[in-house]
């Protein structure tokens, strides 16, 4: 259909059915990388509904820029896997216009601060139409690609948009953590009826995380709005999202050593924030730590003090410490990068002030 | 003025005044490389049959330079239509000027708000070109998209309930005049910013050919049109899908409703090459430009169009030289353009023209359009009736149709969802 080069492919696919090779052969471990979380989902749903693409840049040939979409160019064809030009305004347009016709399509931006060239048509095409044409209209479509802090890449490729999106009516956030998050939630994406940004962080791609047989299963989806509480505790509360999640687990480790118990809550999506879940942890533990990447200003830890006080104000024992990013564009140097981003430390300390125990 | 913009005659651009340029040899020919390493054919249009069409229509060609110029220019009188097909078109017309005119006396009562954008004097691109499309057919529009909406059918009572901002408008109310949608009709929306509509349009048309081709709907051969000013083409999104449209040969058409000028800025003053036309022929496709004052000039050009699309042979773009009667918006003071360029476009006004030509033709009498006009007067008095007796929208629609699934409004304290919650419309907004 797109008369895209099917020549090389014959070259191409020794080297990948090496690939694959090794991806089966951690599955069988009962341990699955994010990517391959992510892959298994994309084409578990695929195969299940002719409706749903994908396009973005690379996403076919060279299958995919982080090799999310690897082997689904083979198995679905140029029609269904479609590499775009470097047009993000574009080809997200070209998305949201294919969904007001049922289409569902699965648009890959390389990084999220390529979003930033397409924002008109996620906030203005995607997330109103269903608004503004009163429900005649709905946008069945996922924009998604890794968001966050990278590792060297400077300012403009090194942010987090969670806050961003988060702000907008008529989107859905999600931030995947784990392999589990990444297969449950971008599978309930994709049979989302509406527009959703799905924020995966590129540093978490190769983790390798336990999966269970149920989250193999094909049917396997998670619920939109739902925060999990990742390990249960009772002194405080440390609310995270994306790769802070896997940073507030260890830092729970570490506090417990120093008799601190914490409750870890994987947000899992920021809109709809799951206010309920935060609450009650909150009111159970009186203590409330909030981490994330993104700036600190109308931060989504900004958002979960409000919540927090608006709804459980007479249950804090302590004021709410908000662990953010600094509030610079990111400095490439090393030991500056390292400064910019939180890390455990900085959650086990902030933890260890909310319970008045010297840091 | 010495411009010699807009003099040269401007007709069909096929593509193979491209590539045969004898004293300029072309980087690069499709018909004899792969480009890079691409299988892909560019299918060239039949020259032999263009080139006769754009002799025929030699004569189509208003400019910018006509306003000093004052050439004057016979239209052709070899566009058959019908009676019916005359008054079909007559008749929209009509209803979009009456309609528009209706608009602006209701802004100034106050019963409509914002920015209200009328389409006066360019009647006569949404006519000859929606006109010819099926139900199924999508038109993807702008800001200036009442008339669009109306041409598509619409109708007038939904359209002005909108603008009055009833829930028995269109949209209920939510959209306004720069978002009219319709899923019945296929009005995929008025996107109020620039150059915003034409991936959305390139979007529609994608779809078309995916259902097509992927899902094998054999008889899905819907074509969308996309809808936009001269200011737009200069904007990247423009350029960004006339790529992928020829790239990928989607069947759409890209209507470009050139007034001349965006807001104040003048079309020449901010473009490089003015000839929006030709900017077809550098992506792959038919460039072609029509005096858009002429509805059957239009009608001819969108026919070959619409039908090249829907055969699956790919975009083709359209300058259509047209002319705004009113200012930009109804906020717009009009001070920049020159009332001698006003005099001259109120002239060439495409429904006098039409008027003229069904008469003089034979084709209609002067009773018979009269008819038609006060059938419209009618049908605009009982839209503006019924808008008014509508109701404004419930408080509770305040918060409806955020989403399509009524869950998206996530988790309640109670663990249920909050859309469940009786008290859910009670929120923290005041409704």
């Amino acid at each position: 259909m797109w008369g895209i080069v099917r020549r090389r492919v014959s070259s191409a696919s020794t080297l990948q059915r090496m690939l694959y090779a090794s991806r089966s052969f951690s599955s069988a471990a009962k341990e699955m990388t994010v990517r391959d979380a992510l892959n298994s989902a994309l084409d578990e749903e695929m195969s299940a509904d002719p409706t749903i693409f994908v396009m973005g840049e690379e996403v076919g040939e060279y299958q995919g820029a982080y090799k999310i979409t690897k082997g689904l160019l083979e198995k679905y064809g140029p029609q269904r896997v479609f590499d775009t030009p470097i047009t993000e305004a574009g080809f997200a347009g070209i998305g949201v216009g294919a969904a007001y016709h049922s289409l569902r399509p699965v648009v890959e931006f390389m990084t999220f601060n390529f979003s930033m060239q397409a924002i008109d048509h996620i906030i203005n095409s995607a997330a109103k139409s269903n608004y503004m044409s009163a429900g005649q209209v709905s946008v069945p479509i996922v924009f998604r690609g890794p968001n966050g802090a990278a590792a060297g890449v400077g300012a403009q490729h090194s942010q987090c948009y969670a806050a961003w999106f988060g702000s907008c009516p008529g989107l859905k956030v999600l931030c995947p953590y784990s392999s589990e998050d990444a297969r449950g939630l971008l599978k309930a994406a994709i049979r989302d009826p509406d527009p959703v940004v799905f924020l995966e962080n590129e540093l978490l791609y190769g983790e390798s995380f336990p999966v269970s047989a149920e989250v193999l299963d094909s049917d396997f989806c998670l619920q939109i709005g739902k925060a999990k509480i990742e390990r249960e505790g009772k002194d405080v509360t440390i609310t995270a999202f994306s790769k802070m999640v896997g940073h507030a687990l260890k830092a729970a480790e570490i506090l417990a050593k120093e008799g601190i118990s914490a409750e870890v809550i994987n947000l899992r999506t920021i809109r709809p924030l799951d206010r309920a879940t935060i609450n009650a942890s909150v009111r159970k533990t009186n203590r409330l730590v909030t981490a994330e990447e993104g700036f600190p200003q109308n931060g989504v830890g900004a958002e979960i003090c409000a919540s927090v006080v608006e709804e459980s104000f007479k249950y804090l024992d302590a004021p709410v410490e908000r662990i953010a990013g600094a509030d610079v564009p990111m400095p490439y140097a090393t030991n500056l990068e390292r400064l910019a981003v939180p890390q455990v430390e900085d959650i086990v300390c902030a933890a260890k002030r909310t319970c008045f125990r010297s840091v | 003025m010495a411009t010699t913009a807009f003099t040269a005659t401007k007709s069909i651009q096929p593509l193979s005044a491209v590539n045969t340029r004898s004293h300029d040899q072309p980087l690069f020919d499709p018909r004899k490389t792969t480009f890079l390493g691409s299988t892909r054919k560019l299918r060239l249009p039949d020259s032999a049959k263009l080139n006769q069409t754009s002799l025929q229509r030699r004569s189509a060609v208003v400019a910018v330079s006509d306003v000093v110029q004052e050439k004057k220019l016979k239209s052709t009188s070899n566009l058959l239509i019908t009676k019916e097909e005359g008054l079909v078109l007559y008749e929209d017309m009509i209803l979009g000027r009456a309609f528009e005119d209706m608009c602006a006396q209701m802004y100034y009562r106050g019963k409509m708000f914002g920015f209200v954008h009328l389409y006066n004097g360019q009647e006569a691109v949404s006519t000859g070109f929606i006109k010819l499309l099926k139900k199924e057919d999508s038109v993807v529009s702008t800001y200036r998209d009442h008339v669009h909406a109306l041409s598509k059918g619409v109708p007038a009572r939904q359209v002005m309930s909108e603008l009055f901002g009833r829930t028995t408008g269109c949209c209920r109310g939510q959209g306004g005049s720069m978002h009219m949608f319709s899923k019945e009709h296929n009005v995929l929306g008025g996107f109020a910013f620039i150059g915003e509509g034409i991936p959305v349009a390139t979007g529609a048309a994608f779809s078309s050919k995916y259902r097509r081709e992927v899902l094998k709907e054999a008889d899905c051969d819907h074509v969308t049109l996309a809808f936009f000013g001269d200011g737009t083409c200069n904007n990247g999104q423009f350029f960004e899908c006339l790529n992928m449209a020829a790239l990928w040969k989607l069947p759409i058409v890209f209507v470009v409703e050139n007034n001349l000028w965006a807001i104040g800025m003048s079309h020449l003053r901010a473009t490089s090459d003015p000839q929006i036309y030709k900017k077809g022929p550098a992506f792959g496709m038919p460039g072609i430009h029509v005096d858009g004052m002429d509805v059957l000039k239009v009608r001819e050009v969108a026919k070959e169009a619409v039908e090249r699309a829907r055969r699956g042979e790919g975009p083709t773009l359209v300058e259509c030289e047209t002319y705004r009667f009113r200012g930009h918006s109804l906020a717009d003071p009009d001070e920049l353009r020159d009332p001698a360029e006003k005099a001259h476009y109120a002239a060439r006004d495409p429904i006098t023209a039409l008027k003229r030509s069904m008469i003089e033709s034979k084709l209609a009498s002067e009773p018979e359009l009269k008819a038609i006009e006060k059938k419209i007067d009618e049908l605009i008095e009982d839209a503006v009736e019924f808008a008014d007796e509508s109701p404004y929208p419930a408080r509770s629609q305040l918060l409806e149709n955020v989403f399509a699934d009524p869950k998206g409004f996530g988790i309640g304290p109670d663990g249920r969802y909050r859309c469940e919650d009786p008290k859910f419309t009670e929120g923290t907004a005041h409704v």
